[in-house]
């Protein structure tokens, strides 16, 4: 038991460089991009394009170096804190994966199957990965969501959420 | 003179019916969102940007406002009842506020709260309505270069004046510049950091951007550490108070005022700092220090004065300059540019009927405030047993609709989730979120500017010199090497009462959260050091 939280302390400290490690990259992706910048026949100015990003990927490279000089010095970012939010225990990863597929699958089938269904799916598919059992109770809450908001933009806001499935019901 | 006849014209821009209903839907909405654990009022004013499409600029406006300050009547209600602040704002009050709810004094904790926001909230925003015209006059006068130097000295004070790591405070900057150099240059037409990809040449819009960070982030955030245990809400009745609690209220109620006005018109990280001066004040103040750490109701009276303020406070840069000093406030800049009304001085010239409509709202909407808040805070309470997978599947939902009508691609919620996921890791390793989305708003501005004031000067870097820049640029300097001026002072220099709010603060980030999961992690942290190292 103990073993197995000392281990993931280790984990967790390691997985701090890897902010610095993504800030560096960024860093340099910025500049990189910012040099094969071509020529600009337009640019009105002393300025050109590029100055700024260049700005912005040195000031990423110059925190990433500072950030590892905290780590290594035993500073630790502070997690955030909230109302529903129980900080004792690790990320729970099996909920954020259904919920990032319950995401994308609205995603991919918003424009062929509609608003009203995909959404729907959303729903259902997000409060099933938080721990909620009632199936049909939260599909008919999911239902009514989606088709509720299919509506209100549509009269309400004059927006057109793909109809999908349902051209020429809805 | 000229600043009341155009504040009485606003009156009769908000009480018109239908502005009218908008604030009131407003406040109502806000004070849920406040009560409502997870959501904030900048992810519910990001996540009603769709609105915008349909709704005149000054209804969406003073809708939006209702929801800043009902945000904050509602967080208080949260960390009395609950012990478990949600806003930064609202954390000062959970530690009186929860204290004298436990001994039984919630109706008089919620009442005081109430009250004094109303007081504060009236106020300070007749101080708003005093001066932002002057500031907007004397801003009118202001260069390019000047502006730049404003500009840069906001990133620099709100990523090293917030949270406890000035590190992970320019990190957060720096990921929301580089978000905001995406797209097509404007003077160029250069594409920048777009790949190729088209969706990408507008650069992604700041609605995606400020409904992932703040809507999809925290909804992953939370669903990943979503407490299972069911929460202890306090009972509550109506919210009242005696002529004791009156007597001792009052003056912390002004002092409030007063604190939290200024503290919320520079950029220092919204209402965290003058929450914690406030609450350090009232307790030095004080005829009873003895209450203070087992529910002192002077120690809820001035901090929730002071949270109002600074949030009527925070608008006076916004409107003035448009800069933006908090999360909420940057998202209703947002809200602006969608209707495509340029923020800046000139505002109160071209814009008067939004603007003075606003400011009028805000005393409106005070009222509504108080009058929902002291007989419904058990209604309130209520809403604090709302299932949390249907409150956090409902956030996703929202987030997916308001995302999508944007632009109407799929490839913006592919990028919303990107954006989420980025907001996740934000939220893990402690970089605040406000520098970011400040950097996304703010970036491509402070460019515009910089570029102005070379094209001006011909490429000369001392075109970026005037006397105004260079006091900024030297306040900049002072914050940035803060630490290492505060070495060099001799001790005795420190404010003693600003030295105890700094301890207040660093304490409060040491132990955030529920007090029963900190002794677990304390009693944790012991079980480590013994048999590990």
């Amino acid at each position: 038991m103990s073993s197995a939280e000392s281990g993931s302390t280790v984990g967790q400290g390691r997985s701090e460089f890897g902010v610095a490690l993504f800030l560096g990259a960024l860093g340099v992706l910025v500049i990189v991009e910012a040099l094969l910048l071509p020529e600009s026949l337009i640019a009105r100015g002393p300025v050109g394009p590029m100055a700024v990003p260049m700005v912005v990927g040195s000031l990423l490279l110059i925190v990433a170096v500072f950030l590892t000089v905290d780590l290594l010095r035993g500073g630790r970012g502070e997690p955030e804190g909230g109302e529903d939010v129980d900080l004792t225990g690790r990320s729970d990863w099996r909920t954020i994966a259904m919920l990032a597929a319950a995401f994308v699958a609205n995603a991919l089938l918003i424009e062929g199957l509609g608003w009203p269904f995909s959404g729907a799916i959303l729903f259902w598919g997000a409060a099933f990965a938080l721990g909620s059992r009632h199936y049909i109770r939260d599909a008919a809450i999911a239902l009514a969501l989606s088709f509720g908001s299919w509506y209100l933009f549509a009269f309400g806001l004059n927006i057109v959420l793909p109809v999908g499935i349902l051209r020429g019901i809805l | 003179m000229g600043a009341l006849g155009e504040l009485i014209n606003g009156f009769g821009t908000a009480l018109t019916p239908e502005n009218l209903l908008y604030a009131f839907l407003g406040v109502l909405l806000g004070t849920a969102i406040g009560v409502l654990p997870g959501i904030g009022p900048a992810m519910t004013v990001a996540l009603l940007l769709p609105l915008t499409y349909a709704l005149d600029a000054t209804s969406a406006l003073i809708m939006f406002a209702g929801i800043y300050y009902g945000g904050m009547y509602g967080g208080s209600t949260t960390s009395i009842l609950l012990n478990t602040p949600g806003e930064s704002a609202s954390v000062v009050t959970a530690i009186e506020g929860n204290k004298m709810a436990k001994s039984g004094r919630a109706a008089q904790a919620l009442a005081t709260a109430a009250i004094g926001s109303f007081v504060a909230g009236t106020i300070a925003t007749l101080l708003l309505a005093l001066l932002a015209p002057t500031v907007a006059r004397l801003a009118l006068q202001i260069g390019a270069p000047d502006y730049f130097a404003i500009i840069l000295l906001a990133f620099i004070a709100i990523t090293a004046v917030l949270g406890s790591s000035r590190v992970r405070g320019l990190a957060s900057l720096g990921i929301g510049l580089t978000i905001g150099l995406i797209g097509i240059d404007i003077t160029s037409g250069q594409q920048r950091l777009t790949f190729g990809i088209p969706e990408l040449a507008d650069g992604i819009d700041v609605v995606v951007v400020a409904v992932g960070l703040f809507a999809v982030g925290e909804a992953l955030w939370t669903a990943a550490h979503l407490r299972r245990s069911p929460i202890q809400v306090i009972p509550v009745g109506n919210a009242r108070m005696g002529r004791e609690d009156w007597k001792r209220s009052w003056k912390p109620w002004l002092r409030g005022t007063f604190i939290g006005f200024p503290f919320g018109a520079i950029p220092a990280g919204g209402a965290e700092i003058p929450t914690f001066l406030s609450y350090v004040t009232e307790k030095k103040l004080s005829k009873h220090p003895e209450e203070f750490g087992h529910g002192a109701i002077e120690g809820v009276a001035g901090p929730e004065a002071t949270n109002n303020a600074s949030a009527a406070g925070g608008l006076v840069p916004m409107l003035t300059l448009g800069l933006p000093t908090t999360a909420t406030a940057a998202v209703m800049l947002v809200a602006l540019k969608t209707y495509g009304i340029q923020p800046g001085p000139r505002l109160f010239e071209t814009e008067p009927v939004l603007v003075w409509g606003l400011i009028a709202s805000l005393f409106i909407g005070n009222t509504m405030l108080l009058v929902l808040n002291l007989p419904l805070a058990p209604v309130w309470a209520r809403l604090l047993r709302i299932p949390r997978p249907y409150l956090y599947a409902g956030i996703l939902f929202f987030s997916s609709l308001g995302a999508y009508s944007v632009n109407a691609s799929p490839f913006d919620l592919f990028l919303l989730l990107a954006i989420g996921a980025l907001g996740f890791m934000m939220r893990r390793y402690g970089l605040p979120m406000l520098p970011a989305i400040i950097g996304v708003i703010l970036g491509p501005f402070a460019e515009e500017k910089l570029r102005q004031a070379l094209q001006i000067s011909n490429g000369e870097l001392s075109g970026l010199i005037t006397p105004l820049s260079l006091i900024v640029y030297v306040i900049a300097a002072l914050l940035l090497l803060a630490p290492l001026v505060r070495k060099l002072l001799p001790r005795r220099a420190v404010v003693p009462v600003l030295a105890e709010t700094a301890e207040a603060i660093e304490e409060s980030h040491h132990q955030h959260g529920l007090t029963d999961s900190v002794s677990v992690e304390t009693k944790k942290r012991a079980h480590r050091e013994g048999p590990g190292m």
